[in-house]
């Protein structure tokens, strides 16, 4: 995996969750990354420069057909906005992890990712040959045993999708800032998916992808 | 549903009887059915075409049923909410490659615009236009809110499998998928025709409900396609009761109205993202010989 373990600044004071940290790895800028988080467990993800997306599937570790949807999360909150207190929920309903601290107050889960495919149609044929999310997720997923079939629309950490009143959309510019972060706590044991977005056609990176830092820790009652 | 079991007026008891009392069943016809020819379809169903067109697909769907055809690039699909309480959960997925599939976060932000209407673009995950609504006297669908499922609907109706009273939406469109050779990982989100959402500001969703009795949606496929419709509730309806009705359906061949949308004459001019969408789609086709 393209990462890197640092203990500098110390994982767990940057984690936004107390516990023994268990996981502290670094996504390279453009790259992909994966971890099992166990239940119980709160995944941090640290904007480390600001405003860079963070594509996110999630699969339930035992059985990768439950997996984050990102409609079912949609219906059950009533909101396209993710920030504490939603619940990141499978096709069949179930919780799969849940936002328990955020320090920007709005995430997007309607955006889905983007593809060397879907460049064409917003950005044009020369951006065809651009590396973009969907190829993050199929590379990382193959490790998993997951294929195309088991991409569905994702999460978009740190991303702004406003809709306006008439149903226009659009990626704006972000709303993080560096250092800025999001916790999720594991309801199961959970496979989380990333691609560290490498698009550089729309602000979602601000027009500059950066490497992230996912920090896991569990709590100690746990231990 | 209508169908009804009626007491044999013959026997059973010999496999003679049996297939008497089978046969005699034939051409009986109920209010919710697919008509096979589609010619047969009552008028209602077969109103509205263009002069010279013929129906490839009439069919009236139930409410809490579900249908799949694969249809021919250049079909036009036309969908009425006839008794205006249905709600379409729709799948689509390219014929002889399943693998590609309608994809709706780039169908919303591509076209960059979340409620679907005439002119908007159906886009598969490979970046090709699958399908164009070319008409729509609704538009209050639904990009957002996705499929009911079993949970839900055990949790509000009582049940939710599709045997029940009340089936699921995501249990229904996986059969239609399970049908086509394919399963459960291959049901991506749905889009929901005749039952409306919004999004506010601030991000919340309402749900709008139906535009009333006799709505209808046209689409105009791109690409060689096999629909997967389930006609079942809204997951945001909030009646206490499994409450809905059934979704008229008719298709015929329209081959020359791909080139009235290209050139902007069937449903408004194209957006940029539109138009590359329809170019990848006949890059491939055009690819493959398969036009």
């Amino acid at each position: 995996m393209n990462t890197v373990t640092s203990t500098r600044p110390d994982a767990a004071e940057t984690a936004l969750a107390a516990g023994t940290v268990i996981l502290d790895e670094f996504v390279e800028a453009r790259g992909p990354w994966s971890a099992v988080v166990a239940a119980g467990d709160v995944l941090t993800i640290v904007d480390l420069e600001g405003n860079q997306a963070v594509d996110c599937l999630l699969y339930a570790a035992a059985d990768t057909t439950v997996r984050y949807s990102a409609p079912a999360t949609i219906a059950a909150q009533q909101s396209i906005v993710l920030t504490t207190g939603s619940v990141l929920r499978a096709d069949t309903g179930a919780p799969l992890m849940t936002v328990v601290a955020d320090e920007v107050g709005v995430h997007d889960t309607i955006g889905g990712a983007c593809s060397q495919e879907s460049n064409t149609l917003r950005y044009g044929q020369h951006t065809r040959e651009q590396h973009a999310c969907v190829e993050n997720f199929l590379i990382e997923g193959s490790r998993w045993g997951l294929g195309k079939r088991d991409l569905v629309s994702n999460i978009n950490w740190f991303m702004n999708v406003p809709v306006d009143p008439d149903g226009a959309l659009g990626i704006v510019d972000g709303l993080s800032a560096p250092g800025k972060r999001v916790a999720l706590r594991a309801e199961v044991d959970t496979l989380v998916l990333v691609s560290n977005c490498p698009q550089v056609n729309n602000p979602c990176n601000g027009f500059n992808p950066t490497p992230v830092r996912m920090i896991v820790t569990r709590p100690e009652a746990a231990l | 549903m209508t169908q009804t079991i009626e007491t044999p007026t013959t026997g059973t008891a010999t496999t003679a009887g049996a297939r008497t009392h089978a046969r005699e069943q034939h051409g009986k016809t109920v209010d919710t059915m697919r008509f096979v020819p589609a010619a047969s379809a009552p008028q209602h169903l077969l109103a509205g075409m263009p002069d010279g067109a013929s129906p490839t697909w009439a069919e009236s769907l139930a409410f809490g049923r579900y249908t799949t055809m694969a249809l021919a690039r250049g079909t036009r699909i036309r969908l009425t909410d006839t008794a205006g309480d249905a709600c379409v959960h729709t799948l689509l997925y390219r014929t002889g490659a399943l693998h590609e599939r309608l994809n709706l976060a780039d169908t919303v932000k591509v076209p960059w615009q979340a409620y679907p209407a005439t002119g908007h673009p159906l886009l598969s995950d490979a970046g090709r236009l699958m399908a164009t609504i070319v008409a729509d006297t609704s538009s209050r669908h639904d990009a957002l809110t996705g499929a009911t499922t079993l949970a839900g609907n055990t949790a509000r109706y009582g049940a939710g499998t599709v045997h029940s009273a009340s089936p699921a939406a995501r249990e229904l469109l996986t059969l239609g998928a399970l049908k086509n050779g394919l399963g459960t990982r291959d049901v991506a989100p749905s889009l929901s025709l005749f039952k409306g959402v919004t999004v506010d500001p601030a991000g919340s969703i309402t749900f709008t409900g139906s535009a009333g009795p006799g709505a209808a949606v046209e689409l105009l496929l791109q690409m060689d396609a096999v629909l997967v419709l389930a006609n079942t509730a809204h997951p945001l309806d909030a009646r206490r009761d499994f409450t809905g009705s059934a979704v008229d359906i008719t298709a015929w061949h329209a081959p020359q109205d791909l080139a009235e949308l290209e050139a902007g004459r069937l449903a408004g001019p194209l957006s940029p993202e539109h138009l590359q969408a329809l170019r990848n789609t006949e890059h491939d086709l055009t690819a493959r010989d398969a036009r």
